[in-house]
């Protein structure tokens, strides 16, 4: 019976080395065919849960596993074979610069399949389309604005049809209307082609408008909440609330540790 | 930039450096003087073969007719054994002498042949019987001191032997 | 105390760092063969890092031969071997100044240039987003470069040894007046296409191992930030010039020594 969970973390801790652990002991399901949000300030280890899922990094304990096979970086012909399932939209587009649009969206089709040119421009044009850049298939990379980049970058990273899209930071940076594309096209393109989407953002009333099960990390790796958006928009806990309304202090604190107003300003007592 | 052209542009640099190498070959070393000429080997045997280096030239009347090849000592009688390839278009006879000779005063020693009167040629594996060794400074330069001493010496021969008897 | 512990910490970091580069070297030579399958992207490269060092190579190539017949006509005409001048300039050139001056060139305008785009490739997670798309970096972007390298050194080697040989004859020939035929028959005599020639383009090969390798790795290397590029493409032109004298010394000494 296959599971209904496309992406299991069981039980990972992952640092960069022995002082500062990104992950601890995290335990997440993301359900197939759903679009999944993973929330959180910078630096709580949701760009590291990418990357674990992807292959790219290893988790000291624990597993990542992938439609029922354990994600391993040492073992290239399993990674091959995982990595072809999956599309990642990276935070800047990670175009290649070298290439022209419609080379960087026809990139992954000539490098993993046969098919003949011809076959390759109507897909490449496809995906263009579906991201609404068909027009702009000449363009070199350099002649592209910030936000067409990201949507060709999406076109790129569906290339192969993949079952699993993962978004990293997909509306940093973007005004309103390009940000209401990108969440439109995310939303669509996870029940047009049935896939997995997992967005990770600190955007919160973009994530909530899209998102079937949203997970809220804090730093040190912990999760604070997950469930519905509703649900969470209707939390009782601090942390949650703190994040989901913007609130500028409470358990997140405003002011970084220092010392005492007195030591600093030589005041005769705190303010 | 087309991938035509790219790939025009690259296979014209990669034939240009290999013109370049070809020019560098032939206009300016020595490929084209003694190139695929097929030549035989003989040998000859010196008392002492001075400065004479392998890839020397060998030469006849100053024209450059073959190279040596290898330069080796016998073991058993403590002789220079010189092997020299020479051109296939030139025969020597078999009573050629061949010399060691220095070109200008100090410049590279090299082998010079002048060839004798048999019938008989030289044919590949031959030895050269008549040797003439190379030229070493210092023996001429002992000599030198020699003959003088020795015309001093039957100039004043008396001086000479009374310098001789111990003085007390 | 700190001193130490600070003198240390520093060795060993240096020992880690060659042997990075070691590592990095001998993964880059695993993947040529799979870089040699896809000729089009060598070809490629042999255009930026070749074709584009051409007119440098070339100009350079004349100036230095031009320059060093004059200079070594006045240190011969007080032996009275002005003569001898073709003879000189070629042997300095082919045995030394063509691979060593081509190679330190070499490492300033096509080292750096390849240390850039890959630190820059990098810092843009295009090779992050080529390793997600299950493309191996190494063997689609480094190794190709690295061929493209290796392949246009001795070339471009050979080319500014020519073009010197040609300069020095402009200046010795047409223009000083020394008799041509001394100026080529010498140099016929007495340079060997083997021992000279052939000794200066296997220099020029290693230097090409030596400065694409070094260039590649700083790049794949550098932090993914503005300054981090500008000090790793500092870093290649420095430690490929030391790395070229250095093995220019080896091999020279192993070349040339015996007559």
């Amino acid at each position: 019976m296959k599971s209904d969970a496309l992406i299991e973390i069981d039980h990972v801790t992952f640092g960069y080395d022995a002082s500062r652990t990104i992950l601890a002991d995290i335990n997440l399901r993301f359900e197939r065919g759903k679009v999944t949000a993973v929330l959180g300030g910078s630096g709580c280890g949701k760009t590291t849960l990418l990357r674990l899922i992807g292959g790219m990094a290893t988790a000291n304990s624990g597993r990542v596993v992938f439609d029922g096979e354990t994600v391993n970086p040492r073992d290239s012909a399993l990674m091959l074979r995982q990595r072809r399932r999956m599309g990642m939209l990276f935070q800047f587009g990670a175009l290649f610069t070298d290439l022209t649009v419609f080379d960087n969206v026809a990139f992954p089709l000539r490098e993993h399949t046969d098919l003949g040119e011809s076959m390759i421009r109507d897909i490449v044009l496809m995906k263009l389309h579906a991201v609404g850049l068909r027009g702009a298939a000449g363009l070199r990379i350099a002649e592209v604005s910030g936000g067409m980049s990201r949507r060709i970058a999406l076109a790129r990273a569906i290339a192969l049809d993949p079952e699993l899209i993962m978004y990293d930071e997909p509306f940093a940076g973007l005004d309103l209307i390009s940000m209401g594309v990108a969440a439109n096209l995310i939303r669509k393109l996870n029940d047009a082609t049935g896939a997995t989407s997992l967005v990770i953002s600190h955007d919160v009333p973009e994530c909530m408008a899209i998102s079937d099960h949203v997970i809220l990390m804090a730093t040190g790796g912990r999760i604070v909440a997950q469930g519905t958006p509703a649900e969470l928009m209707a939390s009782t806990d601090p942390e949650t609330r703190q994040f989901v309304r913007g609130e500028p202090d409470g358990p997140v604190k405003f002011h970084y540790p220092a010392p005492t107003l007195a030591e600093d300003f030589g005041v005769g007592r705190a303010a | 930039m087309s991938r035509r052209s790219i790939e025009t542009l690259v296979g014209l640099f990669v034939l240009m450096g290999m013109g370049a190498l070809v020019f560098l070959a032939l206009k300016a070393a020595n490929l084209a003087s003694f190139g695929e000429h097929k030549g035989y080997t003989v040998s000859a045997k010196f008392d002492n073969i001075g400065g004479l280096k392998p890839r020397a030239p060998v030469r006849s009347a100053g024209v450059t007719v073959g190279r040596v090849k290898s330069i080796s000592l016998d073991a058993k009688t403590y002789q220079g054994v010189v092997r020299m390839e020479i051109d296939n278009f030139v025969k020597f006879p078999k009573d050629t002498s061949a010399k060691i000779l220095t070109s200008g005063l100090l410049g590279d020693q090299y082998i010079g042949l002048e060839p004798g009167a048999d019938d008989k040629e030289l044919a590949q594996g031959d030895v050269i019987r008549q040797t003439q060794s190379a030229v070493v400074l210092e023996n001429l330069i002992g000599q030198m001191i020699f003959n003088r001493a020795a015309d001093a010496g039957s100039g004043n021969g008396g001086g000479a032997g009374g310098a001789a008897a111990p003085k007390k | 105390m700190n001193l130490l512990a600070a003198l240390g910490a520093r060795t060993l970091r240096s020992m880690g760092g060659f042997g990075r580069a070691a590592i990095f070297f001998m993964d880059l030579l695993a993947h040529v063969p799979a870089a040699f399958a896809r000729f089009g992207l060598v070809v490629h490269q042999i255009h930026a890092v070749g074709n584009r060092s051409l007119v440098i190579i070339l100009s350079s190539g004349l100036a230095v031969g031009f320059v060093l017949a004059l200079q070594m006509y006045y240190a011969l005409v007080t032996f009275g071997a002005s003569e001898t001048l073709g003879l000189v300039v070629n042997l300095s050139l082919v045995r030394e100044l063509g691979p060593v001056v081509t190679a330190l060139l070499f490492a300033g305008r096509a080292g750096t240039s390849l240390t850039a785009e890959i630190g820059l490739m990098k810092a843009g997670e295009q090779l992050a987003a080529m390793e997600m798309m299950a493309v191996d970096p190494r063997a689609r972007v480094l190794a190709p470069r690295f061929i493209g390298g290796i392949i246009s050194m001795p070339l471009l080697a050979v080319l500014f040894s020519a073009i010197g040989i040609i300069g020095a004859w402009i200046v010795g020939v047409v223009l000083i007046g020394l008799d041509a035929g001394n100026f080529w028959g010498l140099m016929q005599s007495r340079v060997d296409v083997w021992r000279d020639i052939g000794n200066g383009v296997i220099k020029s090969f290693v230097f090409g191992v030596v400065c694409t390798a070094v260039a590649l790795y700083q790049g794949y290397e550098t932090e993914a930030t503005p300054e981090g590029v500008a000090y790793a493409t500092t870093r290649t032109v420095v430690v490929s010039s030391l790395g070229v004298l250095g093995m220019d010394f080896v091999l020279t000494a192993l070349m040339f020594s015996a007559p």
